[in-house]
């Protein structure tokens, strides 16, 4: 009896390897669009794995936290490669899933019967924002802090009395201080491994329905005698060394980035964060991270009402919420962008291009012309969303083919 | 609550300066090489000499020294004043900041990280050090072309000697200038002739002038200024050289492996059509 039967005969191994792996089959037509959904695993095993090593260096205290940092940085034996590869990591992980998801978007990986695994992949990146939000409070600089006080007063802005009382529980305290840096430490080490738990779902739901592709069609309509795909390949060994290749060429950028530009011009690592946190002295300008900045503008864009500023803060957290009705919103008889109506394909450029300027924006400072184009980008923002039942059924789609064309 | 933070920011805006959106005036270029040991060495001995005595550099021990030539008996004879303190010791200072905010306003920062704080890093420092000059209505007497309204005096004027502001007088409208005088009372002539309400006069330091000079030729100083950006750059992230050597055998690696990656990729593939 050999080793692997005895093992098989008390966990499935070989079972797991191959419905998942050996014999999963994957549409042979997916292009570098599908490299991201690996890549950010493997990002988030860097996260893990670079947070536990900084976590046994690093001090969560107000009086210790940020010379931690800095004793990490200098006098811990590739302390600054550890750290690096996490500060650099967080802004890659960010980077592969926006693409992951406009990946989604373009070629309607979100329709029946994928609609489950969108929903459960906008959880991961609520998971994700959390996360990134608690752990960039850590270093205990000037933006860690300033910016950590602008999120957090964002709860005391809801109404019916709840909003004071709710930012001091979230807190702990009456500004931000040692008792929330404890505690965000204690979630921003919690949340990655519910983070890695919602990955596990996401590829079990993945795994049920099987892989979308380009042409949006699904390969389990054509199979061969033996019940395979026709148009499928095993994901291992086709993909997995296909995405090998990808995992080489985002390397480059990635480690390129953390050796030769770690700060990445003020964008990954902001220079007022390398100044302690100090609750005296606001700095000038408050911008959160860049990965959060489409939100931050479309949360500026909106003016108090009636001395309230939670319009802003519904807007900011509805442009999230409306991720979860996409698969629903979206009316098109077909999946891919590839034959869709030539309105969809100008509506999700128009998208593309509006995130990017949100983004950009959320790092400038206020003055009237931003928020005017603020307010511009936040109403097609959601126009994308909320005219999507209307402009999806519009205008003429293209044939779909029967099988994956190259 | 989103109007009184900003509020709050821009109600405090005064009191930071020029912290976080930098200053309008442009710098000059300190030219800096991190691999030249004997710049960072000179510069580390005008920080220790003439920053030290106010200024920690509190997150980097003196051993660090060793690093860039130095050996541990060199350190301890030349950078550590105090009694008792060790080569491993951080180099924080004995001056404490409840104090020193007392006596100046604001306990004078820590350097370790300055060159990674200000807009332009070791060009920052370089142009703050040669921007000294007179200015009697601050209370130190001197002003900062760079850091407007500076808190501190200028400790190396000894070496460079002592620089007054040559103004321009600029008359702008709505942050536009919309022309230059030598002199206020040309601009204030200008002003009235053309008798345009929203146009503001505003002096600005064109130059500076060196009054008395120093111990120091102009080119020495500049030597002086561009050793402690060199310094202070080091310090703020010591490993940068280390990192950026590492760096390219990773990036040689990682070539290397994509090429290998995509020729195992390309054969593997072969049979799919």
């Amino acid at each position: 009896m050999s080793l692997m039967t005895w093992i098989d005969d008390r966990f499935p191994a070989t079972k797991v390897w191959n419905e998942h792996l050996a014999q999963y089959y994957a549409p042979k037509n997916m292009n570098f669009w599908y490299f991201f959904g690996s890549l950010a695993m493997l990002v988030l095993v860097n996260q893990i794995v670079t947070g536990v090593w900084l976590a046994m260096l690093y001090k969560p205290s107000a009086t210790e936290a940020f010379a931690s940092v800095e004793y990490i940085m200098r006098d811990v034996d590739y302390g600054w490669l550890l750290r690096y590869l996490h500060s650099t990591g967080a802004s890659a992980f960010f980077v592969v899933v926006y693409l992951h998801m406009f990946r989604g978007l373009i070629y309607g990986s979100y329709r029946k019967p994928r609609e489950l695994l969108w929903i459960i992949g906008v959880l991961i990146y609520v998971a994700m924002m959390a996360t990134a939000f608690f752990g960039y409070l850590l270093p205990w600089g000037q933006m860690s802090y300033w910016g950590a006080q602008v999120i957090v007063n964002l709860f005391a802005a809801f109404p019916f009395g709840i909003g004071e009382p709710l930012s001091i529980w979230i807190r702990g305290d009456y500004v931000i201080s040692d008792a929330t840096l404890n505690r965000f430490f204690a979630l921003h080490f919690l949340l990655p491994f519910v983070l890695a738990a919602l990955v596990f779902v996401h590829i079990v739901a993945l795994h049920k329905v099987g892989s979308n592709n380009p042409d949006g069609i699904e390969i389990k309509k054509v199979k061969d005698e033996n019940g395979i795909p026709k148009d499928g390949i095993p994901f291992h060994p086709y993909y997995t060394v296909k995405d090998t290749v990808g995992l080489g060429v985002f390397l480059i950028f990635f480690l390129g980035i953390v050796f030769f530009a770690p700060d990445f011009g003020g964008l990954f690592l902001e220079p007022p964060n390398f100044e302690p946190a100090n609750p005296l002295k606001t700095p000038e300008h408050i911008a959160p991270v860049w990965y959060f900045t489409p939100f931050y503008a479309m949360l500026r864009a909106v003016p108090p009402i009636a001395g309230s500023a939670f319009p802003g803060v519904l807007v900011m957290f509805g442009a999230i919420v409306v991720l979860f009705f996409v698969p629903w919103l979206d009316r098109s008889p077909v999946k891919s962008i590839r034959y869709k109506s030539g309105i969809f394909k100008a509506a999700i450029a128009i998208f593309a291009v509006t995130f990017v300027v949100l983004a950009w924006l959320g790092l400038q400072p206020s003055t009237p012309l931003y928020t005017l184009m603020a307010q511009v980008f936040t109403g097609l923002y959601f126009a994308f969303f909320l005219l999507m039942p209307i402009y999806s059924k519009l205008g003429s789609t293209k044939p779909v083919p029967e099988r994956v064309t190259a | 609550m989103r109007r009184l933070l900003v509020g709050l920011a821009f109600a405090l805006t005064p009191l930071t300066g020029m912290t976080a959106g930098g200053p309008a005036v442009e710098l000059e270029s300190a030219n800096i090489d991190l691999t030249d040991h004997a710049s960072i060495q000179r510069g580390a001995k005008y920080v220790v000499n003439y920053c030290m005595g106010c200024h920690s550099t509190q997150y980097v021990r003196y051993k660090q020294m060793t690093k860039v030539g130095l050996t541990e008996d060199e350190i301890e004879d030349n950078m550590m004043f105090a009694d008792g303190k060790k080569v491993g010791d951080l180099m924080t200072i004995a001056m404490p900041e409840e104090d020193s905010a007392k006596w100046f306003g604001a306990a004078p920062p820590d350097l370790t990280l300055t060159a990674r704080i200000k807009p332009g890093g070791a060009d920052w420092i370089y142009t703050y050090m040669k921007g000294f000059y007179t200015d009697p209505s601050r209370p130190l007497g001197v002003n900062n072309t760079v850091f407007a309204n500076v808190g501190m005096p200028h400790v190396l004027w000894d070496l460079q000697g002592i620089q007054d502001p040559v103004y321009r007088f600029e008359v702008s409208e709505d942050g536009h200038t919309v022309e230059a005088f030598d002199t206020e009372a040309e601009a204030a002539a200008f002003i009235d002739q053309q008798g345009n309400p929203d146009y503001k006069m505003e002096r600005v330091v064109d130059r500076l002038e060196l009054v008395q000079p120093g111990s120091l030729t102009a080119a020495e100083y500049d030597q002086v200024a561009r050793d402690i950006a060199t310094y202070l750059t080091y310090l703020s992230e010591p490993v940068k050289v280390e990192r950026q050597r590492i760096g390219v055998w990773v990036m040689l690696f990682l070539v290397v492996f994509t090429v290998l990656a995509y020729l195992m990729k390309k054969e593997w593939w072969k049979d799919v059509h």
